[in-house]
């Protein structure tokens, strides 16, 4: 192939099967679903197609498990435990992978494929959920699809895409200490806007992402669809390699070596043109807060709600007055005097071990004056955090430790902020309900999340730890 | 998927910018059956304040709009979730076309599979078409895929941009499976060579046994 090419071409290119009409028809690598991939399971059944390679399929259920238990008769709704039941029966019935309630290796599926190795650098992973972009911080082209594209997959193993444009977003110089993996990706949403990506591939690059772990990598990329990108990604690295040498779906021995060799391959040339770029200064950032229904709604914690009298145009104005009024905010407020009801603490986006560890150094400082819970993002991250002692930590500062699941971050199985609460939440969406009917989100890193809990209000995590 | 060819219908305005999936179709109702149908639940949070109630002041439900198979939203209509049912309650609820700054890319991929066109138009344009109809509320527009014109309350033409692909699944109704599946013998030579490139892919038996 002629001419310096970008980790994303490397990767169309070596699962482009053929183009027709300005479309490319690409081979899946791997295909991860969820009980909420039900819906394409029914499709399938209906038009009597199976499943072209169940070997490529992993599963898990999160949306609608219950968090207090790992029973399926926890599940209040009826509809969504008969989708939970589904999955194991789809499973014994098209022979894919399945890491069930009971099993150990249950989580979020966007936190259990690195975690297994199932996510790899190079792979085109696709999943029934718009936030699988985060696999993408292991090198893979990953993203969400909807329910006809899901049973697409399942019967073709394929999808048609034209393709994307390219980003380069350059984040350079060391984080003051506050500031996490979610302050970055909520400044660049800030910066670009909910739909500044839309249409393109985000390649996060620069001195900061390459000194991020690997999981922090994963936070910024969960993000990606919050700024309308297609995907994100992070070139492979030696961190990349570390993370998943000796991972139970990680290639062993001499495919290891095999595998690295490609994997090297696979960082953008020296000279690649990119669409457009963007340049951040992680020396200035702080920590992130945001105070609207859009993930674009987001400040430094030292700053203060918005006027509408400022907004740029008629329509956001009108916008940020009915954002207000759904938020029951003033124009002016200090963030840092908005008081909160609750606390959750887990997801897709910070549910990892790192994340826990960072809630609970703040944790362990004090005691929540508000509700707050942890659901930990994979049962096996539950299980990691017990052995270090984190479950005690939170516990004893009075935070609720929970089962893994998607919980609080959609609320689909009954983990709910109710009307006109407020919530400070390391979840991904700020949506009006998203949390549940007329529920009120406050989106921030795990450490503010936690200093929100000891404070009771959305609190500037430096004046907890000093740093 | 019902094809789509021409549409002349009353249109609704919808001022705000990132109306997100969770808007068009809230969480609590997606696993519902396609086929039990999912006209209640488009916009259910912004159309009723509790079950049948309705909000008076909600476009949707002000009676020249009633009727409207058309919507005219700003910038990042159906942004977030990757949630179909978007799709379904927008298409169960009457709306086969809807006119935006830009779109969720997800919810662009989905809305072809339900026979809902998204048409993509800029700021100016927009925003003048949102302004006629708040001027005259119930006025129509009509869409022209074949075409690729919008013709507004106006009279004004609008072309758009379309791709061909795009197009032509929505002026047939095609199934993309099936156009997938007239395939087989490419992506099966293709999948051949991959597994040779990439043989650590297809070597799990051991992890998958736990």
């Amino acid at each position: 192939m002629a001419g310096p090419r970008t980790l994303l071409e490397k990767i169309w290119d070596d699962h482009l099967i053929l183009e027709e009409d300005g479309q490319c028809l690409l081979l899946v690598g791997r295909h991860l679903a969820h009980d909420g991939s039900y819906h394409a399971f029914s499709a399938i059944e209906e038009r009597g197609l199976t499943l072209r390679r169940p070997d490529q399929t992993f599963a898990t259920p999160d949306h609608g498990v219950p968090t207090i238990s790992r029973r399926v008769e926890d599940i209040a709704d009826p509809a969504q435990r008969r989708v939970v039941e589904a999955l194991p029966l789809n499973a014994a019935k098209y022979g894919f992978t399945l890491f069930g309630l009971d099993d150990p290796r249950q989580g979020i599926v966007h936190v259990v494929g690195p975690e297994q190795g199932v996510t790899q650098p190079g792979l085109i992973l696709v999943c029934g959920d718009s936030h699988t972009s985060t696999h993408g911080a292991l090198g893979a082209l990953a993203f969400g699809i909807g329910a006809s594209e899901v049973a697409h997959v399942l019967a073709t193993q394929t999808l048609w895409r034209r393709r994307p444009r390219t980003m380069r977003i350059t984040v350079d110089g060391e984080r003051p200490a506050a500031v996490t993996a979610k302050d970055v990706i909520l400044a660049v949403i800030a910066r670009i806007g909910a739909n500044g990506g839309a249409g393109h591939v985000i390649e996060y690059a620069g001195s900061t992402i390459r000194a991020m772990s690997v999981e922090e990598r994963m936070t910024v990329c969960n993000m990606s669809i919050e700024a309308g990108a297609r995907a994100g990604m992070v070139a492979p690295d030696e961190k990349t390699f570390a993370y998943l040498e000796g991972r139970p779906f990680a290639p062993q021995g001499a495919d290891w070596e095999a595998a690295l060799a490609h994997w090297r391959t696979l960082p953008t040339d020296p000279g690649a043109r990119f669409d457009a770029e963007v340049a951040l200064d992680a020396t200035a950032l702080e920590p992130m807060v945001t105070w609207g229904n859009s993930p674009e709604d987001a400040l430094p914690v030292t700053g203060r709600v918005p006027d509408p009298a400022d907004a740029a145009s008629e329509v956001q104005r009108a916008a940020w007055r009915e954002t207000l009024e759904y938020m029951g905010l003033a124009p002016g407020q200090r963030l840092t005097d908005i008081a909160v009801d609750q606390v959750f603490i887990g997801s897709c986006t910070n549910g990892r071990i790192e994340d826990l560890r960072a809630a609970a150094a703040v944790a362990r400082r004090g005691r929540a004056v508000v509700p707050a819970m942890v659901s930990p993002g994979s049962t096996l991250v539950k299980r990691q955090a017990e052995a270090e002692g984190l479950d005690r930590i939170f516990r004893e500062a009075g935070f609720e430790w929970r089962e893994s699941g998607c919980s609080m971050c959609v609320g689909m199985n009954g983990d709910l902020v109710g009307a006109g609460r407020r919530c400070a939440s390391t979840s991904n969406r700020n949506f009006r309900g998203r949390q549940g009917r007329g529920s009120r989100t406050h989106l921030m890193s795990p450490a503010m999340a936690a200093a929100a809990a000891l404070r009771g209000r959305i609190a500037d995590v430096r004046e907890l730890t000093g740093g | 998927m019902e094809p789509f060819t021409t549409l002349t219908a009353v249109a609704a305005p919808l001022d705000a910018p990132n109306v997100d999936t969770d808007q068009i179709a809230p969480a609590r109702f997606l696993r519902r059956p396609r086929r039990e149908g999912y006209a209640d639940v488009l916009f259910h949070d912004l159309r009723f304040s509790a079950p049948g109630a309705e909000r008076p002041e909600f476009v949707l439900n002000r009676a020249p709009y009633r009727g409207a198979r058309i919507l005219v939203a700003d910038r990042n209509f159906g942004g977030g979730s990757s949630r179909e049912q978007a799709v379904w309650a927008l298409v169960d609820g009457g709306i086969r076309c809807v006119i935006a700054i830009s779109f969720g890319d997800i919810f662009w991929e989905n809305s072809v599979k339900g026979g809902l066109l998204l048409v993509r138009l800029d700021e100016p344009n927009v925003a003048a078409l949102r302004g006629q109809l708040h001027a005259q509320p119930g006025a129509r527009i009509t869409v022209d895929l074949e075409r690729q014109c919008v013709t507004g309350p106006d009279g004004r033409e609008l072309p758009f941009e379309i791709e061909p692909a795009r197009k032509r699944r929505l002026l047939h109704g095609l199934d993309e499976i099936g156009v997938t599946l007239r395939h087989e013998p490419a992506i099966a030579a293709f999948e051949r060579g991959y597994r040779a490139r990439r043989p650590w892919l297809f070597r799990h038996g051991a992890a998958r046994a736990g």
